[in-house]
């Protein structure tokens, strides 16, 4: 358990400086995602699983939908084909 | 009477006005850079090309009124400037280092992680706990304490994604019938919204059909047995929220605004939020000592239990799950049709 404790952390702190390195927001994006979901099962782990519930849908589900939306809207993300 | 100012196209403001519009160029002195007239025709007529010859010569004129410039780009490359710059990034990272320094230094002396003897383990939280299942009725106990014995903090913070969503609402909504140039073309954007997307994904929608269901039964679980299990109005509320989002991507407007119209937005958060203040407003004339609301406790561990809990549970999902959708639509669309 306690090396399953250091692996999320770790893991934590490398989504952490990654979303800021990376070039490419919509990867930053998923990395913020992945970095919601690590944090989710560290609040289970604490034993606040309503924190973790509030976590798992605000912060993974709801704000990266907004983010998503707005680099669209924005056009920060590549359009793969325009004809269609 | 106030005075008449006759400078007023020469006025400090209306000069800060101009260099936001980017009207002149702060380095070009008092020269034109753009001509405000041309951006907006440029808007409606498709002289792209003229345009862009213009703005190159707009360009080398500057450059070469400009001293640094002035024998092309490459005399940027200044001894002074690169030292400035080698300068800017050192110090940059010295300055960071030198926050980290001082936040771990402080997270030092802070108490250790779980120790009994923490300042927050007072009389408080031991009231809390000794006292709270008793007095709120509420199995769950963060559930107790954060919509009875500080019901009107929630009160406050459901008030404020309230007002969030109204912001959102009037910063992004499409009114139908502005004449604005600038929301008109907003308005076809939208129209075209689903133009580039995958119109009626099959994979995705056959997935919603199946899993839109078990998030809203899940949501309306948290909701209802907030004060029986872990969970509650704000949780349940996101996950009834992303729900709704997901079967809207899935579906579209046209399914979706058959339910949901602002109309409905506006009745249930409105109401929501006036039964929670009615409920809970008492507090202000007892000055909130009396915590009874007269609404028998029932038998822990019952779903018709615990008083106004239920009910005020009730009321936070429905204005978290009414925001989350609205902030999606306004995002979107700028509009709930």
């Amino acid at each position: 358990m306690e090396l399953f404790k250091i692996i999320l952390l770790v893991s934590l702190i490398v989504c952490a400086v990654s979303v800021a390195f990376t070039k490419d927001l919509l990867t930053s994006i998923i990395i913020f995602m992945s970095y919601s979901l690590i944090m989710c099962v560290i609040w289970v782990l604490l034993q606040s699983p309503d924190l973790a519930i509030t976590e798992a849908a605000v912060g993974a589900g709801v704000t990266s939908i907004l983010f998503f939306v707005t680099l669209k809207k924005i056009r920060a993300i590549r359009r793969e084909e325009q004809d269609e | 009477m106030s005075r008449r100012r006759d400078n007023y196209e020469n006025s400090r403001w209306m000069k800060f006005k101009r260099w936001v519009d980017g009207e002149t160029d702060p380095l070009a002195g008092r020269m034109e850079a753009r001509a405000y007239e041309d951006k907006k025709a440029s808007h409606s007529s498709n002289h792209g090309r003229e345009r862009l010859e213009d703005l190159e010569a707009d360009t080398e004129e500057v450059l070469k009124r400009l001293p640094i410039f002035a024998n092309g780009y490459d005399s940027v490359v200044d001894k002074g400037l690169m030292a400035f710059r080698r300068m800017y990034k050192v110090m940059s990272v010295l300055l960071c280092a030198g926050i980290i320094a001082v936040l771990l230094w402080t997270v030092s002396y802070l108490p250790v992680f779980g120790d009994a003897k923490n300042p927050d383990n007072n009389e408080v939280s031991a009231r809390y706990i000794e006292k709270g299942l008793q007095e709120t009725g509420a199995v769950n106990i963060v559930t107790g304490m954060i919509l009875d014995y500080r019901a009107f903090d929630t009160f406050g913070e459901s008030c404020v994604l309230f007002i969030a969503s109204c912001c959102v609402l009037v910063l992004l909504r499409i009114d139908d019938a502005s004449k604005d140039e600038h929301v008109q073309m907003r308005k076809k954007e939208a129209e075209y919204d689903r133009l580039y997307e995958p119109k009626n994904d099959i994979i995705l929608q056959k997935c919603a059909c199946i899993l839109v269901p078990i998030i809203m039964i899940f949501g309306i679980y948290i909701v209802l047995n907030g004060h029986l299990s872990p969970g509650g109005g704000f949780s349940g509320g996101a996950v009834l929220g992303s729900g709704l989002i997901l079967y809207l991507n899935a579906f579209g407007f046209q399914k979706t605004g058959r339910f949901f119209t602002q109309k409905v937005y506006q009745r249930v958060t409105l109401s929501a939020l006036t039964f929670y203040c009615l409920a809970k407003s008492y507090s202000f004339f007892t000055g909130a000592n009396h915590l009874k609301s007269g609404i028998p406790l029932g038998t822990p561990g019952a779903i018709l239990s615990s008083g106004l809990i239920l009910p005020l549970n009730i009321c936070v999902g429905l204005v978290v799950a009414c925001t989350m959708y609205v902030f999606y639509t306004l995002f979107r669309k700028g509009g709930m049709k």
